[in-house]
């Protein structure tokens, strides 16, 4: 009994690695953001402070423009896929409908794509040379870009999102309350306007902020679609990389952080009053689903219509690239794929590369940490997991920036290596894994993990031998996350893009900006295919480890 | 305060399927038909996936039966959506709004019945104060205890005054002390207002505590209904003794058959006993005859020896295990102050009390 209570208080191995940690976060999590924030106050001297660089932000008409952009179209945004996906949640929730599984695999569909695919679609479809737009209903030189092409790429990309979030807090209402309100006397509409609306609020208004957050911070969309309708985040990216004033830049990207520090900390205050879902006792049975027609008719139709068309987006992708010259010559080639090599192999093999030296590192990363800010809590493993956390919710542009800033002169020069690359995927992609690995270990009695301290294992062997098996179903979904993104994202990635290390996501975007949309694709489609692949070898994996493939959950 | 409008239930022939993924139909309900009379106190008790619960949920109108009526009062409702039926329920897990206060939980249905503001605050009130709820109205649900919740959920039920009340094993959340308090609460307020009463349970001593007919349920059949003294002393089925309460089978073969009174030998001793069923024995058939533990006594001297596999003191009685020819026979004595207390391998003998012994 003492021996154990001694091992736990001091615990030489878990206190080195959260130190260790702890410093690695600081290094890449926090100090380049402080970079940014100095940089915002000095002036073009190097050497003097001031407030300036915000007054020359705002003074400048295209960053007013941006803020007031990025703010109207994406609440809007926010605000639409918010309702569709409430619907499809309601619909999988409370409706007998066959097509429910269709609508999981449609909610997965943006995660495995990239960031632009809606964007990249759309135009293929409502562009100057789009199927329907032009060759369908013959108007020359239709213009999608700009602010409506944005709102129906974004609502496109993210309503999925809202509808997984949903569909959580529709699941967690306790059946019986609606029940007990239709048993009081009220009709199918007052039960959903008086009990199950008011209960879903929360998680509403949550759902909002997130998919808001998402397209504020949103980069592909606004850079694919966005035409002249600039946005906070494209505004960035085209002022560091093209030179413009820093100091300016710096302020208009704390603004940026800032907002989004703001939307986050607001979310979670509304999911806090969440609580009272699940106060009565557990839900004893499941939901009877509704069955009248004069409403599962309507909601079907809706929800078919909808996901028709998703499908049709993504559809669109691999279709156009077996195309001759898409919107002028639609004959049958493999010629796009062999353009597409030619320019882009290169970067697939880079982008799998990274890909796969980040998805280990960081998977590992997220149970290490888990473990010990569930099982050795203290106030130093509290500040790991904030740290942690934090990569969630900067959006990749500003880290990409903040890289830039802070790693291109001394104490630590990394400029134009891969660990920044792989450190700033890390950085981003950990805080799911983390979140699901300290969920699923909280839920695991702790009494497991001190029997084998008590027999004589150490912290890192009770990490190995115990914790990491108990808990693998959340770091197999965490790898097969940080592996599909790393794979996709552009956002920070592509401020780091050189002739040794090239892109796949910036590579097709070169392709579609020089108009050949066929190769981009086709190597659009090569890299979905590549992750589907990754996918399934993961998949594969996780069966030999005897987790249960339903037990993984991404997103 | 006597509710004036109670109904009376009935189910004709109700019987409910289900379709599992896999296409296989499953009969949770079988052909159940049976009468409530109006300000009844009811329980459809049985074990888990009895089909008691999709019963009651047929008659609140949750669940539509595959084929049967229901009836409440002289009208068929077994197309009436729940709203439209006069039934108000209490739910296992109270389901109580939690975006409510406890007044506005207990005034909701009232609010739907559009009833005036002063109306609706006067019968809040009222019920409030019956369950023992006064003073606590501006409370949310997660500020009270389960007992507290409790009260809420059925106070919201009765203040609509229904026509009948439903209780979907509204204890079963509770612990045991609350248990045996609520549910004589819950007999009090029965009582009072005279609400017929339909209760479904697991637990036998709820079913004998509370009602005036059990209703015991099987794999979706009705194996008995009767007075818990009826489904206790003369149960109808193994399944209904087993059920309720504890017992010993013995086979006997019947050796002759008298008016009332049916003769069987038990281990070569012949036995007299008290039997309504006689018309249905003949001589020679085989029977199972059912004996109560705490109407069995050990003795040193007897007809039926038997051995002592364990002797346990269990505080109220002592419970002895003994073995009679391989067959299991449980004895339990609650006057154990008085008798002659045996231990464990110990041979004695059995003495069976014959006007307690029933034929099943």
């Amino acid at each position: 009994m003492n021996l154990t209570n001694r091992k736990r208080v001091f615990d030489p191995i878990s206190a080195t690695f959260t130190l260790i940690i702890i410093a690695s976060l600081v290094v890449f999590n926090v100090l380049p953001l402080i970079k940014i924030l100095i940089e915002s106050f000095t002036n073009a001297d190097g050497v003097t402070y001031s407030f300036m660089g915000y007054v020359r932000a705002f003074q400048y008409e295209q960053n007013r423009e941006a803020i007031i952009h990025t703010l109207v179209s994406s609440s809007l945004a926010a605000l639409l896929s918010t309702i569709i996906g409430f619907i499809f949640a309601y619909c999988s929730c409370y409706l007998k409908m066959r097509f429910k599984r269709l609508f999981d695999f449609v909610a997965l569909l943006p995660i495995i794509s990239p960031p632009f695919a809606m964007s990249l679609s759309t135009i293929l479809l409502f562009g100057g040379k789009g199927l329907i737009s032009k060759t369908l209903l013959g108007i020359q030189n239709a213009n999608i870009y700009g602010f409506w092409g944005l709102l129906f790429a974004q609502t496109f990309s993210f309503f999925p999102m809202a509808y997984l979030a949903l569909k959580g807090v529709l699941a967690s209402i306790d059946p019986s309350i609606e029940e007990a309100a239709r048993d009081m006397g009220s009709s199918r509409w007052k039960t959903f306007t008086k009990v199950t609306l008011p209960l879903a609020l929360p998680g509403i208004g949550n759902a909002f902020l997130v998919v808001f957050i998402k397209c504020v911070a949103d980069f592909g969309n606004p850079n694919f679609i966005g035409g002249d309708y600039l946005t906070m985040a494209t505004q960035i990216y085209f002022q560091a990389t093209g030179g413009y004033e820093m100091q300016r830049c710096c302020a208009l990207a704390m603004l940026l952080l800032v907002m989004t520090l703001i939307i986050y900390l607001l979310s979670q205050s509304v999911l806090t009053k969440r609580t009272y879902v699940t106060i009565t006792g557990k839900a004893t049975r499941e939901r009877t689903p509704i069955e009248e027609k004069h409403i599962t008719i309507p909601l079907n139709i809706f929800c078919g219509v909808v996901t028709a068309l998703v499908l049709l987006m993504y559809f669109m992708i691999p279709v156009v690239s077996f195309i001759k010259v898409w919107g002028v010559n639609y004959e049958f080639t493999f010629k796009n794929y062999q353009q597409a090599w030619k320019l882009g192999s290169e970067a697939l093999f880079d982008t799998l590369w990274l890909a796969v030296i980040t998805t280990p590192l960081t998977g590992l990363l997220s149970m290490l940490m888990s473990f010990l800010i569930v099982r050795k809590k203290n106030k130093l493993t509290g500040l790991m997991n904030t740290l942690g956390m934090m990569g969630m919710i900067i959006p990749g542009t500003i880290l990409g920036y903040a890289y830039v800033l802070q790693f291109n002169e001394p104490p630590i020069v990394l400029t134009g290596s891969l660990i920044l690359m792989v450190a700033s995927c890390c950085s981003r992609y950990l805080p799911l894994g983390l979140s699901s690995g300290v969920t699923s270990l909280r839920q695991i009695d702790p009494s497991i993990e001190e029997s084998a301290a008590d027999l004589g294992a150490n912290s890192m062997k009770v990490f190995v031998k115990v914790t990491i098996p108990l808990i693998r179903s959340a770091f197999f979904g965490g790898l097969v996350y940080v592996f599909v993104r790393t794979m996709t994202s552009m956002s920070a990635l592509i401020f780091f893009v050189s002739p040794r290390h090239q892109l796949l996501t910036t590579t097709i975007m070169r392709m579609v900006a020089d108009g050949r949309y066929g190769a981009a694709c086709a190597m659009g489609t090569m890299m979905i295919i590549v992750v589907l692949i990754a996918i399934a070898c993961l998949y594969g994996l996780i069966g030999l480890f005897g987790v249960n493939r339903k037990e993984i959950k991404l997103l | 305060m006597k509710n004036t409008n109670t109904k009376n239930v009935t189910l004709k022939n109700v019987i409910r399927e289900y379709v599992s993924p896999d296409k296989k139909t499953f009969r949770a309900v079988n052909d159940i038909s049976l009468e409530i009379h109006s300000g009844e106190f009811v329980t459809l008790l049985g074990p888990s996936g009895c089909g008691k619960t999709t019963t009651l949920r047929m008659i609140a109108g949750f669940e539509n039966p595959t084929s049967g009526d229901v009836f409440i009062g002289d009208e068929n409702v077994t197309a009436v959506t729940p709203d439209n039926r006069d039934t108000a329920m209490v739910f296992q897990s109270y389901a109580l709004f939690p975006h409510y206060d406890v007044f506005n939980n207990i005034s909701f249905g009232l609010r739907l019945r559009k009833l005036k503001e002063d109306e609706i605050n006067k019968r809040t009130k009222e019920i409030m104060e019956l369950v023992g709820l006064k003073g606590l109205g501006e409370r949310l649900p997660n500020q009270l205890s389960g007992g507290q919740q409790q009260r809420v959920a059925l106070a919201r039920a009765l203040v609509v005054e229904p026509g009948v009340l439903l209780f979907d094993e509204p204890l079963s959340n509770l612990d045991a002390k609350l248990r045996v308090s609520m549910r004589n609460e819950i007999k009090r307020i029965q009582r009072r207002l005279g609400i017929t009463s339909i209760y479904v349970t697991h637990d036998q001593s709820e079913a004998m505590a509370l009602s005036d007919r059990v209703i015991v349920m099987n794999k979706g059949v009705i194996e008995q209904i009767g007075t818990p003294n009826e489904i206790y002393s003369h149960p109808a089925s193994v399944f209904v003794a087993d059920f309720i309460g504890r017992s010993n089978f013995i086979e006997c073969k019947v050796r002759s058959v008298g008016e009332g009174v049916t003769t069987v030998d038990m281990y070569g001793k012949t036995l007299e006993i008290q039997d309504t069923a006689w018309q249905n024995r003949t001589a020679g058939q085989t029977v199972t005859v059912m004996a109560r533990p705490e109407s069995v006594r050990l003795a040193d001297q007897g007809v039926f020896k038997t051995h002592i596999n364990s002797s346990i003191f269990m505080g109220a009685m002592q419970e002895y295990i003994c073995d009679t020819d391989g067959m299991q026979i449980i004895v339990e004595d609650y006057d154990y102050a008085q008798h002659k207390a045996y231990s464990e391998g110990e041979d004695v003998y059995v003495a069976f009390k014959e006007n307690t012994l029933h034929i099943i």
